[in-house]
């Protein structure tokens, strides 16, 4: 038995922990109201065969970003539970974490809201929107999108298992050795790191491919790169991005667990190993990461720029231009993540100097969106809001990150809250609220209908102030050295910034509750926000020029693009929407097999995580059979019968017509 | 709104008998026909084997950086077995020439000799993983395993994740076989097989750089 189980035993269950526990018994209590709603409704079947084997891209990015908002709600607990921590513990009180604790809970938030908060927003609107954008009817390999998908949800799902079973890395949300190695850290914490993001890896990958592909092969006649919108450019470029990068964090991960399973020594202290050579492997991953995620929010707000102030995106070659030397740049820079690893002067200077200059196309797009807004008919709806908190917070950020970019002020300054409160900056001003903007702006298109205004406003406001006081306290506790990742401080004087901080977080929290609570009023008023014209924020380009949410097939009849703002052009240029002649249409079909190869990979990783040796052989072969079987599957297609088409068009028609009366 | 108007001109038609009532003049904004956009699965793998190519770059950073750290035990000069290894290479460079006959025999459409030259490439592909596994056991019994030092901790995992990839290559040609050999060379069946084409030159091109770097430079004092 102790050979079925490997390191499994009932130690593994967190009884000792009250906190642990109780979370345990109302995650339990809501997963079982979950399944016994879904039973009720008899929705099993729905679920199955509409979304979890769906291979349609808008049902898969909308998976994504349900995936990403409820990892939020699990990456924002641990950000509060933070900020209560160091509010509290002064002097002579310890708080309420102890220390493996409060270590398991600030890797876990980093660890949750890069790869499963941040990465499935992003990739879920560049799956949702990209294709409808080029004029597409799905993405290049829809199998594998949906495949992508259910390997990012079972890497979550494993990080979010070692919360009840076993225990999460204590290291950090980069794992460095030597203290990820076996020696400093022989639970299973790492272990799960490694193998959630393995998994949750290969998803982001073929995405990755499948979005490229898509792009280059798949735009619709006309379109050529130079008329692509700003937000499929971002799109191409975070993807390339991508391709470039995750295969770095697959093979240095795969190194540490080497080091970590198989005993050798590539970043041990002893015999010849280099703990350095995974500093520099990581970041080289790293730091593009973290232009993949800011690049589609970029091209967010192009979009929501040119779109609220009624006119062509200003300098429309130079953003792009500007978008492909930030992806070029990105891979330049990693050093600056450890200037005093002791490289020597030249090498910190060039890597200072490679840093400072990204701000300079950065700064360009800037400039770009503030003139589209010069002279512009500006509406003032709630992307445009998040647009406008972004430029004004990420510009702070941005010049709070060249000042890190010094390196004799990074000697002074790294690994103090003063950069937590440098990429918190950038991360929350520039990603998080394009993601919201985009949310927002791309929802009515997705459901049929509006996000409703007034929770949208206050969600705004709540993460903008919530934002300025959690993280302008950090900037000032930097400066005065105090050093990241700390669970008490003696110095009472300290206090004051952290309650403020707290505050602010608590702000934020509110924020958060304002956007769900606008889901829920949203989809109550949904008839009085209802979209029936496909266009309800007068927009530019192709998703507009279909219906919301748009059918299986996206466009009737594969659009023609004679300009950048296609739909703009087709408004102005006397477009009549075809009612008649459909053609049957050629479409992917759905297949169950995505979920269950990522099922599989999850068992092998719980397996290798746990020594569970024999499960992990048992469960790789299957893995590997089950591959080969899918291949011999060759009916992955079928065809959208023209008076299917037909009938699903003159719905809209209706529905157009009824808009009108 | 301006969409709307839009809209409504179209709704209009709709009324009317004639979908294409638009003026002459009107620029044509879709296609009438299907359209088929051109198939990204080569272009896709091709990408594909560019990120795998990055994961080799990585080990094989590690190796330059890490290949000289000897940790007081054998280095490449005392532990490698040149001859062996070019016997090696030759097999691996052989099995890139019989998978090219094979897929001129897929131009040509015979099925026949396509899978006997695939089996000849799997059969070469299988010589060199067991010449290799033969290598990794004497070097472990000698004991210079990848736990020696980080030496050999980046060079049997550089090599043995060449021989990895090889192996499942192998998986992948045996499947391809059996899928030609049941439903001919239809377009799916080509398009695998030129995918494993791409996929085994290039673990060729990746094996000349493992042994370049890591035998015949390893073997310099």
């Amino acid at each position: 038995m102790s050979n079925l189980l490997g390191r499994l035993d009932w130690n593994a269950i967190p009884f000792h922990e009250p906190i642990l526990l109780y979370t345990f018994i109302a995650v339990s209590l809501g997963g079982v109201a979950i399944l016994a709603a879904i039973t009720y409704f008899r929705a099993w079947g729905p679920l199955w065969r509409d979304w979890i084997t769906s291979i349609d891209h808008k049902k898969i990015g909308i998976m994504y970003i349900i995936l990403g908002v409820v990892m939020l709600l699990r990456g924002f607990s641990d950000a509060l539970m933070m900020r209560a921590q160091q509010a509290l513990s002064f002097g002579n009180s310890l708080g309420y974490l102890p220390p493996h604790h409060y270590d398991q809970v600030f890797t876990a938030h980093g660890v949750i809201m890069i790869f499963f908060v941040a990465m499935p927003l992003v990739t879920g609107l560049m799956n949702f929107v990209v294709p409808l954008q080029i004029g597409a009817r799905d993405v290049a390999f829809p199998f594998l999108n949906n495949f992508s998908f259910w390997m990012t949800t079972f890497g979550a799902g494993l990080v979010m298992m070692s919360l009840f079973v076993g225990e999460f890395a204590r290291t950090g949300w980069l794992a460095y050795p030597p203290l990820s190695g076996i020696a400093y850290s022989p639970d299973v914490g790492v272990d799960y790191y490694i193998w959630a993001l393995q998994i949750a890896g290969v998803g982001t990958l073929l995405s990755g491919i499948n979005l490229i592909a898509t792009i280059v092969k798949m735009r619709a006649p006309g379109m050529t790169l130079m008329k692509m919108p700003v937000f499929t450019w971002t799109a191409l470029c975070t993807n390339v991005l991508i391709v470039a990068a995750f295969p770095v964090l697959t093979a240095v991960l795969a190194m540490l667990s080497l080091d970590r399973y198989a005993g050798t020594n590539f970043f041990t202290n002893e015999l010849g190993g280099n703990p350095m050579m995974y500093v520099n492997l990581i970041w080289i991953w790293g730091h593009p990461e973290v232009y993949i995620l800011i690049l589609p929010a970029f091209g967010v707000f192009s979009e929501v720029v040119a779109t609220f102030c009624g006119k062509r995106l200003f300098g429309y070659a130079s953003m792009v231009y500007a978008t492909v030397v930030i992806t070029i740049l990105s891979y330049l820079v990693w050093l600056h993540h450890f200037f005093t690893m002791g490289s020597g002067a030249s090498v910190n200077s060039f890597f200072g100097i490679t840093t400072m200059i990204i701000s300079i196309p950065t700064g360009a797009k800037i400039f770009n969106w503030l003139f589209t807004m010069y002279r512009g008919r500006i509406r003032f709806e709630v992307p445009m809001m998040w647009t406008l908190g972004f430029m004004i917070t990420f510009v702070i950020g941005g010049m709070t990150g060249v000042l890190l970019a010094v390196p004799p002020a990074d000697f002074a300054l790294h690994n103090s809250l003063f950069l937590v409160a440098h990429f918190h900056n950038v991360i929350i001003g520039g990603v998080l609220f394009g993601m919201m903007a985009g949310i927002t702006y791309w929802f009515p298109k997705a459901f049929g209908f509006k996000l409703d205004p007034f929770w949208g406003k206050c969600s705004f406001w709540f993460w903008l102030v919530g934002f300025w006081f959690a993280f302008m306290p950090l900037y000032v506790l930097g400066l005065m050295g105090v050093t990241r990742r700390l669970s008490h401080f003696d110095d009472p004087s300290l206090r004051i910034w952290f309650l403020i901080a707290a505050f602010g977080a608590v702000l934020i929290f509110l924020g958060i509750l304002s956007f769900l609570i606008q889901l829920y009023v949203s989809f109550r008023n949904r008839e009085s926000l209802r979209d029936t014209t496909g266009d309800p924020w007068d927009g530019r380009t192709l998703e507009w020029s279909t219906s919301s949410p748009p059918p299986a097939y996206n466009f009737a009849f594969t659009p023609v693009v004679r300009d950048n703002d296609t739909w703009d052009d087709m408004k102005k240029n006397g477009y009549v929407r075809p009612q008649s002649g459909f053609i049957p249409i050629h479409m992917p079909k759905n297949t169950g097999a995505g979920f269950v190869l990522a099922a599989l990979s999850a068992v092998v990783g719980f397996a290798l995580i746990w020594h569970m040796w024999l499960l992990a052989c048992v469960g790789f072969a299957t893995l590997l059979i089950s591959i080969v079987v899918h291949t011999f599957n060759y009916k992955r297609d079928f065809h959208i019968p023209a008076e299917e088409v037909g009938r699903v068009e003159d719905i809209r028609t209706r529905m157009l017509v009824g808009s009108h009366v | 709104m301006a969409a709307e108007s839009v809209f409504a001109a179209g709704a209009g038609v709709a009324g009317g008998t004639v979908a294409g009532g638009a003026a002459g003049a009107v620029p044509r904004f879709y296609l009438t026909r299907e359209h088929h956009p051109e198939n990204g699965t080569l272009f896709g793998f091709w990408l594909y084997l560019m990120s795998d190519c990055l994961v080799f770059a990585c080990l094989f950073a590690t190796y330059a950086v890490l290949g000289r750290n000897y940790a007081g035990g054998p280095t490449g000069g005392e532990l490698f077995d040149l001859p062996l290894v070019a016997v090696n290479t030759s097999l691996l460079l052989l099995s890139s020439i019989t998978y090219g006959f094979a897929m001129l025999e897929v131009q040509r459409g015979r099925l026949r000799t396509t899978l006997v030259w695939l089996g000849i490439t799997g059969l070469l592909g299988a010589g060199f993983i067991g010449i290799e596994l033969t290598e990794f056991t004497h070097l472990i019994h000698e004991g210079a395993g990848p736990q020696r030092s980080a030496f050999l901790s980046s060079f049997f995992t550089l090599v043995g994740t060449h021989g990895l990839h090889v192996t499942f290559g192998i998986v992948w040609l045996i499947t391809l076989m059996v899928q030609s050999a049941k439903h001919g060379l239809i377009p799916e069946n080509r398009r695998r097989l030129m995918c494993l084409s791409m996929f085994w030159h290039f673990l060729d091109v990746v094996w000349i750089g493992v042994f370049t770097f890591v035998y015949l430079m390893g073997v310099l004092p």
